[in-house]
């Protein structure tokens, strides 16, 4: 007995301290993923398939450009309470856009397709310029611009449309860009995995992308060392709306209109899928494709529950509840780290 | 007065107030405190003197509360103590000032004074008391602050001031002093020993952390000596030599501090002419800086010495003057421009603007050059030409421990600020500017500091020091300007740069 228990022992302790090290260097996400898909492949027999598994990824296109996009705001030290405005800014413009000049012109699909889309994302995108301006240059904070700025472009998108759904867009774009497969592959996800290739190179490989973290780990720093910290600024605002107004037009191909009360939980979900990810909320700190975990994790998470039937307020304590724990796990890791001196 | 005839019994070589057995600190990976035995006497000023990293933060965050030990035993007048918090310290009357402040900016100076010790009176806030009590406590100490500013509109000497004032709201029998007068002028500095041969007369213990060898000579008792987190020796202030104490401290002998520099004046390359900043912090100052010369800023802290280098550099608005860098007229232009044509500028405070501290140092030394190789090829970072070029620099400044992937934070304050230094290696400079460039930076690595401006002149380069350190000026500078109240109150050259010559511009005007 006594040297079974021993031998036992040894093998134990190791893969504590390997749980640990991994814990140390990739925080507390991938943990979480593995235990929410053994509860719910455990709760439901329909979770573990290739089917569901190809939904969850699908349904987490839109989130995870978001997220994408959020990751800038908390990277510079801010954040961005509009991105969810941004989407119903973009849906309404860009549904309005494109059934417009589909009524004119309803041979140049394509070309509507790109007036409409084009159209939705510089609205968006104008959304993020007037963030950009107001903390880069007036050096408003990050809460009260994006918070002031989701209440006008909320404004905005209700008066255009005066709550109404838009109809009249082609056909077209919904079953290619909402509904459309390419190799059994969904086409938002080919869409989500070039921006997620594209900015996880713009983070890594170029200078503006190196410079995110620094304004964000030490503004005076920066600017010390010769960056333009208010362009960064800017910079990271306008990414911040260019993402979400992509996710915003991917939404309208999805639900065929133009709404104006879509991305209503984007703020809270990306900020969670973010912070969750390992984002520091003080700035300098996270990595892309951390955030695209995240993303999925929430949404994983969601799909399991609602695969569980698990009501949908219930839903809310666990996401919430989900949000808290991983940032107390973060903590707890930051005092390991501090600790090991490494 | 009173008090000492009062205490009058208590003898010199009475009963050590503090005295720790064993004091052991074992972080996860580090030990940093390994079986210290350390005796704090009443009325005395014990120095802890040791390279950054050698245990004397450890030492004395374990004697105020901060932290617990891993094994060992803390004394307080004989009785054993087990202290849960700074707090408790407090009750027993022992307070530490440490270098990292521990204010409250939005508060005023009286706020923070009685900061989790406020008097009230029936449960509401005794505010006319409270105001009285901090004139008192200022006006003892004799330091200009009001009690009704706000913290974040003080300077950081003033802030300081506040640190220090905090200790005094209750009965001190221990007061602990980290580098208190790293951000002092000479004056206040003065006022602060005063006040330290005050308190001893009052059987108070001092626990005083500097590198300073003036300090140690001025008010040091007793001296100790750490190294690598063990007990060296412990030897009298008064019989301690420089040479010895830096054998101690550093296990080797450090022949010269100061290198010889071969001086080799060559074309102008720096000019600043009638500058006056927009604030007003500089006004009408003139320099001259050529290549191969070291020209030393001297004067008190604000006396617009820093200022001037900073409005030069784009930081800080102009708002007359001219700055010539190379022959061309470069007034008002941006950080970015001026750093193109030849101009760095290293700061004070690495952790305030030098450094991005959760950042690992390999980011941070390749920060200010992204724009160029080896860092970067056609529009992307070039990691494997960066990796390589701050390794380099990283041998070349002697990083220790050698991990450049690892967080800037947590490296010791003298490896801080060599990654600081490295950046400025990181492309062609034509014009340094150090700006207090040795601050909180042990002996060891100082000389090594030295030595690197040093190479830096004689390589042909021009070099601006601005320094609160006289030292520095008198044995580094072969041209130096001293500044006081914004304007450039003297020029010194060669041999006339001696104390007295520069001193006595300090106050110039003021004696006047």
């Amino acid at each position: 007995m006594a040297s079974s228990e021993t031998q036992s022992a040894a093998p134990r302790r190791g893969l504590l301290h390997w749980t640990k090290v991994l814990f140390i260097r990739l925080g507390v996400l991938p943990f979480l993923l593995v235990i929410a898909v053994i509860i719910f492949t455990l709760m439901s027999d329909n979770f573990l398939t290739g089917r569901n598994l190809t939904n969850v990824v699908r349904q987490s296109v839109y989130l995870m450009i978001v997220s994408l996009g959020q990751m800038f705001a908390l990277l510079t030290g801010g954040f961005d309470l509009s991105v969810g405005t941004i989407l119903a800014i973009t849906s309404v413009v860009g549904a309005s856009a494109m059934a417009a000049s589909y009524a004119v012109m309803p041979d140049a699909v394509v070309l509507c397709i790109l007036i409409g889309s084009l159209a939705g994302i510089a609205a968006g995108v104008v959304v993020g310029i007037c963030n950009g301006i107001g903390v880069a240059v007036f050096g408003v904070s990050p809460f009260i611009m994006t918070l002031g700025m989701s209440s006008v472009g909320f404004g905005v998108a209700l008066f255009l449309t005066g709550g109404v759904p838009v109809y009249g867009m082609p056909v077209e774009f919904g079953e290619i860009f909402g509904f459309g497969k390419l190799f059994g592959i969904p086409v938002p996800i080919y869409v989500a995995a070039l921006l997620v290739l594209v900015t996880f190179l713009f983070v890594n490989w170029t200078r503006q992308g190196r410079y995110f973290y620094a304004v964000g780990g030490n503004e005076k720093a920066a600017r010390l060392s010769g960056i333009n910290t208010r362009l960064t600024l800017f910079i990271t605002y306008v990414l911040t709306a260019l993402l979400a107004g992509i996710a915003g037009m991917l939404l309208t191909a999805r639900l065929d209109t133009g709404e104006a009360n879509i991305g209503a939980s984007m703020p809270l979900e990306s900020i969670a899928a973010c912070v969750i990810a390992g984002v520091s909320l003080r700035g300098g700190v996270g990595r892309v494709e951390n955030v695209v975990l995240g993303a999925l994790f929430i949404v994983l998470v969601q799909n399991g529950m609602n695969l569980a039937r698990i009501e949908s307020y219930l839903q809310m304590v666990v996401l919430g509840a989900l949000l808290i724990l991983a940032v107390i796990a973060d903590q707890i890791r930051l005092r390991y780290i501090a600790g090991s001196n490494d | 007065m009173n008090t000492e005839t009062e205490r009058g019994g208590t003898a010199r070589g009475a009963a050590p107030l503090i005295q720790t057995r064993g004091i052991t600190k074992q972080y996860p990976g580090v030990l940093a405190l390994d079986h210290v035995d350390f005796d704090l006497k009443p009325g005395e000023v014990h120095i802890l003197f040791g390279e950054n990293g050698a245990g004397k933060s450890t030492l004395i965050s374990i004697l105020a509360g901060v932290q617990s030990p891993s094994e060992g035993d803390v004394y307080f007048r004989g009785e054993k103590i087990d202290h849960e918090s700074v707090h408790h310290a407090r009750e027993l009357g022992i307070s530490a000032v440490f270098q990292e402040f521990s204010l409250v900016p939005q508060m005023t100076v009286e706020e923070n004074l009685f900061l989790g010790a406020e008097m009230t009176r029936s449960g509401v806030l005794d505010k006319a008391g409270l105001h009285r009590r901090a004139q008192e406590i200022i006006d003892r100490l004799g330091f200009p602050l009001r009690p009704g500013d706000r913290v974040h509109h003080l300077t950081r000497a003033e802030q300081q001031m506040v640190e220090i004032a905090k200790a005094f709201r209750s009965e001190l029998s221990v007061l602990i002093l980290d580098e208190p007068t790293a951000s002092l002028t000479d004056r206040e500095t003065e006022q602060l020993f005063e006040l330290i041969e005050q308190i001893k007369a009052q059987d108070v213990g001092i626990i005083y952390i500097t590198h300073r060898m003036q300090e140690i000579r001025r008010i040091g008792d007793r001296i100790t000596v750490l190294r690598d987190g063990r007990y060296v020796d412990t030897v009298d202030a008064a019989d301690a030599s420089e040479e010895e104490l830096v054998r101690l401290m550093t296990g080797r002998v450090i022949d010269e501090l100061f290198p010889t520099i071969a001086f080799n004046p060559g074309d102008e390359k720096l000019r600043i002419d009638g500058l006056t900043t927009a604030d007003r912090t500089v006004i009408d100052a003139s320099i001259v800086v050529r290549a191969g010369e070291i020209v030393g800023l001297a004067g008190l802290v604000g006396s617009g010495k820093s200022e001037i280098m900073r409005a030069a550099f784009g930081i800080d608005p102009v708002s007359a003057g001219r700055v010539t860098l190379k022959g061309e007229d470069v007034t008002g232009a941006p950080t970015r421009a001026l750093m193109n044509r030849g101009l760095f500028y290293i700061p004070p405070d690495r952790r305030e603007e030098g450094l991005v501290m959760m950042r690992s140092c390999r980011e941070n030394m390749s920060l200010p050059s992204l724009d160029r190789p080896p860092f970067s090829k056609g529009g992307f970072l070039d990691r494997v030409g960066e990796l390589r070029m701050v390794n380099d620099l990283a041998e070349r400044m002697n990083l220790q421990p050698r991990r450049v992937e690892r967080a800037v934070d947590h490296f010791s304050g003298g490896n801080q600020q060599k990654v600081l230094l490295a950046k400025c290696l990181t492309r062609p400079v034509d014009v340094y500017v150090f700006d207090e460039p040795t601050v909180g930076v042990d002996v060891g690595t100082r000389a090594a500091i030295y030595a690197f401006i040093r190479d830096l002149c004689e390589a042909g380069a021009a070099v601006v020091l601005i320094s609160s350190d006289l030292p520095e000026i008198l044995h580094l500078a072969n041209r130096a300007y001293v500044f006081y109240r914004g304007r450039v109150m003297a020029e010194v050259t060669g041999d006339d740069i001696t104390e007295e010559n520069l001193l006595k511009h300090f106050f110039e005007r003021e004696a006047a």
